[in-house]
Formats: structure tokens, C-alpha cells, sequence
């Protein structure tokens, strides 16, 4: 069995993506317990169904991306004084950032490892590129406007 | 030189063994929350602007107690084999013990994704 050699270490485009994986990977760990316990200080833990369980869907939706559209069907009260703030905007661009650029990076290497004729890989590349600038731009047009 | 290699179909084939399958998931995973990811967001962001239908039903669909399900599966199954590849990375001496591991991230993922699972399972039929 071979896996994907590491690149050598060094300023290559490869080795800079392989690495920014690593640490992105980490970040959205710690980015994902800022949100969870956020979550949990600004109203999950009274956002109860049946009286006993706190409704993981949202939790999970507030844990992710801590932003007011994307708890309101929760029904919690002053969400947008809770969550509508410098704080929460900071957290939410930076995590739209590592994922889409962890994500769609992690795209591009699956799809390298398949592909191997240097015009399409190009193409691919540039669509995966146009790609990232529209879900980063997108994704903060939404964070701005809510 | 990583951008020169070509796994081919080839590298789909299975060859046995815990790393290849956790290896073939984490791409699969991977894919799978850039798609949905992606779409949630389009869809997000057009239901915001435009009410349509369509997007509409796609996040309807999203919010779905069996569609959460699997994401989250997806999601816990990315992050504890992601930790296992950066822990075995920044710490080669460790690749030893890879197989081990491989099995130690399934002891962690089976009981963490099932307590989720079965809240997730008692909040939906015990009703809303």
C-alpha cells in the first residue's frame, strides 16, 4: 500500500498546502470547542427538547458556524445580541477560511492523484480556485448581512 | 514530487487492511462535507436572497434528523482520523503503531458517534 508521500519540507506550493492542512485541521478543532461552548453559555443549555436532551442539530449548527441566520429556527431568544457581534463575525470568517481552504484544497489533491494530463489538471485547478474565491466571498457576504 | 505521481484507478482497488479503508473514508468523508458544505451554503444564500423553492427544500432536507446522521458520522470520522494523520505526521516514530491506532480511532469513533446517535434518535421519536 502507498499513500501520498509527504512533500519535502520547504516554501513549494505543495509542501505549504500540506502543512496549512495540518494546522487548519487542528484550528477547526479548537474553533469547534470555541463555538460548542459558546453555544452552550449563550442558551443551548436551555434549549432543551422533550425537557432532557439539548437538540444536537442545532448545536451542531452553532458549534460550526456561530452565526444568528443559522440558529434561527432554534427559537431562542436575542439571538442576533448574542451572536451578532465582532466576536462571532471573527470566528465565523476565520472558520469559513480554514474550511473552504482545507476543503477545497483537500478536493484538488484527490482530484490530482486521479489526474495526471497537465491541461486538465491546469483547468481543474483554476475551477477549484474560482470555486474558493465564491464560497469565500459568498460566505462572508452572509456573515456581513446577518 | 508529489504533483508528478498518478495513483490511477488502480489506487481505487481495495487491498485489504484497517489504513486502506480509513483511508478511502477520509477522502470519501472529506468529499462528501465539501459537497454538502458547498450546497448548504448556495442554498443558503439563495433562500436568504431569493426565497426559492429549491433551496427551500434542500436546507429542509439538511435539517433532517437522517441527513444530520450521517453528516455527523462524516464529520467525527474526518476529525478523529485527521487527528490520528497530524499525530502521525508530526510524530513519525508513531507510524510504527499505525495499524494499532487505526483501530484505537474506531474504539474512540463507535461509542462517541453512538451516544450522539442515539440522542439524536430519542429526540426525534420522542417527538419535537
Amino acid at each position: 500500500m502507498s499513500s501520498r508521500p509527504a512533500p519535502q519540507i520547504g516554501f513549494s506550493f505543495e509542501y505549504m498546502m500540506w502543512i496549512f492542512t495540518r494546522l487548519s485541521g487542528l484550528a477547526m478543532f479548537l474553533l469547534s470547542f470555541i463555538g460548542f461552548a459558546g453555544a452552550f453559555w449563550l442558551g443551548a443549555r436551555m434549549y432543551l427538547t422533550n425537557n432532557s436532551f439539548v437538540d444536537i442539530g442545532a448545536l451542531a449548527r452553532w458549534t460550526f458556524f456561530p452565526n444568528p441566520n443559522h440558529v434561527v429556527n432554534t427559537n431562542i431568544p436575542d439571538v442576533a445580541v448574542g451572536w451578532a457581534n465582532a466576536w462571532w463575525q471573527i470566528m465565523q470568517i476565520t472558520i469559513l477560511f480554514l474550511g473552504a481552504t482545507h476543503g477545497l484544497n483537500g478536493l484538488r489533491v484527490v482530484i490530482e492523484d486521479y489526474i495526471d494530463r497537465s491541461w486538465l489538471r491546469t483547468l481543474l485547478r483554476g475551477l477549484i480556485f474560482l470555486l474558493w474565491i465564491f464560497v469565500m466571498l459568498f460566505g462572508i457576504y452572509v456573515i456581513q448581512a446577518s | 514530487m508529489a504533483l508528478k505521481r498518478n495513483v490511477g484507478l488502480k489506487g481505487l482497488k481495495y487491498r485489504g487492511g484497517g489504513p486502506m479503508l480509513a483511508w478511502a473514508l477520509h477522502r470519501i468523508s472529506g468529499l462528501a462535507m465539501v459537497l454538502f458544505v458547498g450546497m448548504h451554503i448556495v442554498a443558503s444564500f439563495v433562500m436568504q436572497q431569493f426565497g426559492s423553492d429549491w433551496a427551500t427544500n434542500l436546507n429542509i432536507v439538511y435539517e433532517s434528523t437522517y441527513f444530520q446522521l450521517i453528516i455527523i458520522f462524516l464529520v467525527y470520522f474526518h476529525a478523529i482520523n485527521g487527528m490520528r494523520i497530524i499525530i502521525l505526521d508530526f510524530w513519525p516514530k508513531l507510524l510504527e503503531y499505525q495499524r494499532e491506532v487505526t483501530w484505537l480511532q474506531w474504539m474512540l469513533l463507535i461509542p462517541m458517534y453512538g451516544l450522539t446517535a442515539m440522542v439524536m434518535m430519542l429526540i426525534k421519536l420522542g417527538g419535537e
